[in-house]
C-alpha cells in the first residue's frame, strides 16, 4: 500500500511528537510508531526536565551549560550544549502553555528539585532544577503532546513497525513499514523522515527500558549508510530494583533518599564528599559495585539499600508515588518502613545517529549528510551528553532538539518537491528480506540469540570493561550474527506475527552491539559511563574526540574520530 | 512450582471460533504474568499474540483478564494469586478479538478524542507559566495518573450496555481538564457530556474504581462532574 506524505515521522515518544507539532498545520505528516503512541517509552521518564528557570533558588543557564559539559566529562559539544540549555526554559514554558500538569510552589509557580549532577555557581552545590510532575513527568509530557496531536489532526499510523529507509541517489524519500495487524507492506513516500525511534537498552540483561527499546531507528540508519557516534557510552542507572531493573528514579535521591551498603554506612560520601548520592549516575553506578566488590553488597549480594524511610509520608504519596508503588508491587517493600534493594540497570544510549544541532544526519566525520534524512531524541547523538547524561536532561533533549528538527525540517521541505522513486517497487527489497526470514528452514531461535547477546553485553560491556574481555566478545558477537541467518519463524501467520519482529529486532540490536564494544575495545581510557579497568584514567590526549562508525556489510564497523566542540569549559578534572 | 496456563486463542486466519489452549511452565512466585506469557511464547508457542511494552505498569499495553479479573499482565505476580498454580488468561472484554489477547482499542481511542482531551485556553498565554494552585492540582492529581489502558471502560457494565456512552476513561479525561483551572473550556465541555450517553450514563457502579491498576478514584471523579454539572445548572436558575 502506497502513501505520500510531506514529511514521515518514525517513534511516537516525545521527539517524535514534539516535531510533529512544530511542523505544523500546512504539512501533511504522519507518525508511524510500532507501538500505539502513548505506549512509547518517554512516558516512562519519571523524575523530571531540568530547566534554569530559578523558580526555587538562583539559577543561570550558564550553570546549567557546566554541569552539562563538566557530567559529559567534557566530551559533549558544546556549541549543541549552550543551545540546549539556553532553550531550556522556554521549552518548560511552552509545555506548560500546552497544559502539562508540573507540581506548583506555594506562590503557583513550576516546581523544581534537586538532581545528580546540577549544581549552583559551577559546581559548589546541589541545586533544584528539575521540573517535574510527581515521578510520572514523561507519562503527562507524552499525553499532553500527544492530545496537542489529537487535536492537530496528525495521522498516526500504530503498530507500523519500520523496515527500509528509501534513499535514492543520496537522498531519502521515504520509509518502508510493516502493519503488524495484518503484515501488509506499506511504502510511505515523503520529501524528508525523522527518526525518533528511542534507545536500544534491551541490548542488556538488566534494563529499565521497554520491550520495544531495540534501536531499530539507528540500526536501520546505520545499515543505510548513516554514521553513528559514540556508541561505547552506555549509561548504567544506579538504581534499579534489584534483579528486575525497574527504574527508581534519581528523584527519589534529589529529596533527600540516600544509597547504604550493608554497614549502613551512606558511602557515597566517601566517593563525592560534596554532592554525596546526588552525583551523576556513572559515578554512581561505580561506586555501588565498588562497594558489592568490596563485599559491602547486602547480604553479601550484588545490591545496595535505598533508604527513603525518612522523608515522610506528604514527600513519598505526592513526589514519589510511582517509584513508591513500583516497590511495593515488584519488591514487596513499603519504601515509607524499608529500604529499597537496587542495582545498576542499563538506562540510555548517549550515543546514536550523528545529527548536527538541526537534527541533519551526518554519514562521516565530514560533516556529509543524507539529504532528507533526520533523526531525534535517544536515538541521535547530537551531542550533548557526550560520556555520561544528566539526570532530567533527556526530556529536555527530546524538546529541544525534536523542536529543531522540526523546524529545520519545515524550512528543508519548501525548498524541494518529491523526489523520484520511479522505478522498482520501493517495498520489493523489505518483502525479499521478510519472505527470507520465512522461508528459512534453519533451527535457531530469536530468543536464544538475544538472552546469549544480552548476557554477553551486561557481564563485559556494561559499568566496568577490559580489553581481553571486548576483544573475545566482538567475536561472540560475530558468531551471534552467523546464527541469525538460521533463525527460523515459527509463525507462518500475517496477523500480530511477533516471532517475525522479534528475529527483525535482535538483527538491530546484535549490529548495535558491536559498535558498542568495538568503541569500548578501541577507547584506551576512561570516561564517563566508558570505565576500562586496563585503562583507568581519562586520556585527553588521545581520547578527547567522538567515536565514529560506518556500516561495513559482513566485516566490523569502520571506526573513525571526530573533534569535540569545546568554547567556553576546558577539560578538568572531574571531581564531585 | 509448576503452573498451568489456560490462554484465550483465535487466528481469524484459521479458526471460526475461540478456543482455550493450555500451557505448562515452572514459575516463582515473583515472576510477572507477562514474564510468564513472554516464557510460553519464546519457548514453547511463537504464534501468541498479546500486547506490552515498558513492562511496569507504565505503558498500559497489557490489560488482559486474568483469573476473571482485570489486571495489567506486568503488575501482577504469581504470588499475588491465591489460586497459586492455575491461572486463566483471556483479552479484555467489551473490545473485538484481532488475535488471541489483541483486542481492537479504536473504538476506545475514539471516544478519547471525542472529549477533546487538550487543553483549551482564550487567555492569552505569559512570558513564563500561568500560575496555578498546588491545591487546584492536587484536586484533578488522580486523573494524571491514568495510563489509557482501557480497563475501566472494558469493565463498565454500561459501556456494555451502550456503546455510545462516553465510558469511564473518556469522562476521567474530561475531569482532568474541566478542573484544571487554566482551561477555559468548563461551559462547552460541560454541555458536551451533559447527557445520558455523556456524565449521566454513569450509575455509579464502581467496576472502574475497583479494577483500574493506577489505583484512580474513578467513580469518585466522576461524581465530582456530576456535581459541577448540577452546580452549574443552580447558578443559572
Amino acid at each position: 500500500m502506497n502513501h505520500q506524505y510531506d514529511v514521515v515521522i518514525v517513534g511516537a515518544g516525545l521527539a517524535g511528537l514534539r516535531a510533529a507539532i512544530e511542523l505544523g498545520e500546512d504539512t501533511r505528516t504522519a507518525v508511524i510508531s510500532k507501538v500505539f503512541a502513548t505506549r512509547s517509552h518517554s512516558g516512562a521518564a519519571q523524575g523530571g526536565i531540568g530547566a534554569a528557570l530559578g523558580n526555587e533558588e538562583e539559577d543561570h543557564w550558564k550553570w546549567h551549560m557546566f554541569d552539562t559539559v563538566k557530567g559529559s566529562d567534557y566530551l559533549g559539544d558544546q556549541d549543541a550544549i549552550e543551545i540546549f540549555t539556553r532553550d531550556a526554559p522556554r521549552t518548560i514554558y511552552e509545555l506548560e502553555h500546552m497544559g502539562v500538569p508540573f507540581n506548583r510552589t506555594s506562590d503557583g509557580r513550576i516546581a523544581q528539585r534537586a538532581f545528580g549532577g546540577h549544581t549552583s555557581n559551577f559546581g559548589k552545590a546541589p541545586i533544584k532544577r528539575a521540573c517535574y510532575a510527581a515521578d510520572r513527568t514523561g507519562r503527562v509530557i507524552l499525553d499532553t503532546l500527544w492530545e496537542k496531536c489529537l487535536q492537530r489532526g496528525i495521522d498516526f499510523f500504530n503498530e507500523f513497525q519500520i523496515m527500509n529507509l528509501t534513499v535514492r541517489d543520496g537522498q531519502c524519500c521515504g520509509v518502508t513499514a510493516y502493519e503488524l495487524a495484518n503484515g501488509t507492506l506499506h511504502h510511505f513516500h515523503s520529501k524528508a523522515v525523522l527518526l525518533a525511534t528511542g534507545g536500544a537498552g534491551k541490548i542488556y540483561r538488566t534494563s529499565s527500558n521497554a520491550f520495544a527499546s531495540t534501536g531499530d531507528g539507528m540500526a536501520i540508519a546505520f545499515r543505510a549508510g548513516a554514521a553513528l557516534e559514540d556508541m561505547e557510552f552506555v549509561q548504567f542507572h544506579p538504581t534499579g530494583i534489584y534483579k528486575l531493573g525497574i527504574l527508581i528514579s534519581e528523584a527519589a535521591r534529589g529529596e533527600g533518599g540516600v544509597l547504604h551498603n550493608n554497614e549502613g554506612e551512606r558511602f557515597m560520601e566517601r566517593y563525592a564528599p560534596v554532592i554525596k548520592d546526588l552525583a551523576p549516575r556513572d559515578m554512581v553506578s561505580r561506586c555501588i559495585l565498588r562497594e558489592i566488590q568490596s563485599g559491602r553488597g547486602i547480604d553479601g549480594k550484588d545490591y545496595v539499600f535505598l533508604d527513603l524511610t525518612h522523608l515522610g509520608e506528604e514527600v513519598i504519596s505526592g513526589k514519589l508515588s510511582e517509584i513508591s508503588g513500583f516497590a511495593r508491587t515488584y519488591a514487596g517493600v513499603d519504601v515509607t518502613k524499608d529500604p529499597i534493594p537496587v542495582q545498576p540497570t542499563c538506562h540510555y544510549m548517549m550515543g546514536g545517529i550523528a545529527t548536527d544541532t538541526d537534527g541533519r544526519v551526518m554519514i562521516d566525520d565530514q560533516d556529509q549528510t543524507i539529504a532528507g534524512l533526520y533523526a531525534a531524541g535517544e536515538c541521535a547523538c547530537v551531542s550533548v551528553h557526550g560520556a555520561n547524561r544528566l539526570g532530567c536532561n533527556s526530556l529536555l533533549d527530546v524538546l529541544v532538539f525534536g523542536r529543531r528538527a522540526g523546524r529545520s525540517i519545515r524550512r528543508y521541505i519548501h525548498t524541494i518537491g518529491f523526489p523520484s522513486i520511479s522505478g522498482d517497487d520501493p517495498t520489493g527489497e523489505t518483502a525479499e528480506q521478510i519472505a527470507c526470514l520465512m522461508d528459512s528452514t534453519g533451527e535457531e531461535r530469536s530468543s536464544t540469540i538475544r538472552t546469549e547477546m544480552q548476557e554477553i553485553m551486561m557481564d563485559n560491556v556494561s559499568v566496568f570493561r577490559h580489553g581481553d574481555a571486548l576483544f573475545k566478545v566482538m567475536d561472540k558477537l560475530r558468531r551471534l550474527k552467523e546464527r541469525c541467518r538460521y533463525i527460523s519463524i515459527k509463525d507462518k501467520g500475517r496477523c500480530f506475527n511477533r516471532d517475525l519482529l522479534d528475529a527483525m529486532e535482535v538483527g538491530y540490536m546484535l549490529d548495535l552491539a558491536e559498535t558498542i564494544t568495538l568503541g569500548a575495545l578501541n577507547r584506551t581510557e576512561s570516561r564517563g559511563a566508558h570505565f576500562r579497568e586496563d585503562y583507568p584514567d581519562r586520556d585527553d590526549k588521545h581520547w578527547l574526540v567522538h567515536s565514529l562508525f560506518r556500516y561495513a556489510g559482513l566485516k566490523p564497523p569502520h571506526f573513525l574520530t571526530k573533534p569535540v566542540n569545546i568554547t567556553d569549559f576546558e577539560p578538568q578534572e572531574r571531581k564531585y | 512450582m509448576k503452573s498451568t496456563f489456560i490462554i484465550y486463542r483465535y487466528d481469524p486466519a484459521v479458526d471460526t471460533e475461540a478456543h482455550y489452549q493450555q500451557y505448562t511452565l515452572e514459575t516463582e512466585p515473583t515472576d510477572k504474568i507477562l514474564d510468564c506469557l513472554n516464557r510460553i511464547r519464546w519457548e514453547q508457542d511463537p504464534t501468541l499474540a498479546y500486547r506490552f511494552s515498558c513492562a511496569h505498569g507504565i505503558c498500559g499495553s497489557d490489560a488482559l483478564v486474568i483469573n476473571g479479573r482485570i489486571e495489567l499482565a506486568c503488575q501482577k505476580l504469581i504470588r499475588d494469586f491465591r489460586t497459586a498454580n492455575n491461572f486463566v488468561i483471556e483479552p479484555l472484554p467489551l473490545f473485538n478479538v484481532i488475535k488471541d489477547l489483541v483486542v481492537d482499542l479504536n473504538p476506545f481511542f475514539e471516544k478519547h478524542r471525542h472529549v477533546r482531551p487538550y487543553l483549551i485556553s482564550d487567555t492569552e498565554a505569559p512570558e513564563r507559566e500561568r500560575l496555578q494552585e498546588s491545591d487546584n492540582q492536587s484536586f484533578f492529581e488522580p486523573a494524571l495518573r491514568c495510563i489509557l489502558c482501557a480497563s475501566c471502560t472494558a469493565a463498565c457494565p454500561i459501556s456494555r450496555a451502550n456503546p455510545d456512552y462516553f465510558g469511564p476513561a473518556a469522562l476521567l479525561r474530561s475531569f482532568r481538564y474541566l478542573f484544571d483551572s487554566r482551561d477555559t473550556a468548563t461551559g462547552s465541555r460541560l454541555a458536551q457530556i451533559d447527557s445520558p450517553d455523556g456524565i449521566w450514563g454513569c450509575r455509579t457502579m464502581w467496576w472502574c474504581t475497583d479494577v483500574c491498576p493506577k489505583g484512580i478514584p474513578v467513580t469518585k471523579c466522576l461524581g465530582q462532574i456530576k456535581r459541577l454539572v448540577k452546580e452549574k445548572e443552580k447558578t443559572k436558575t
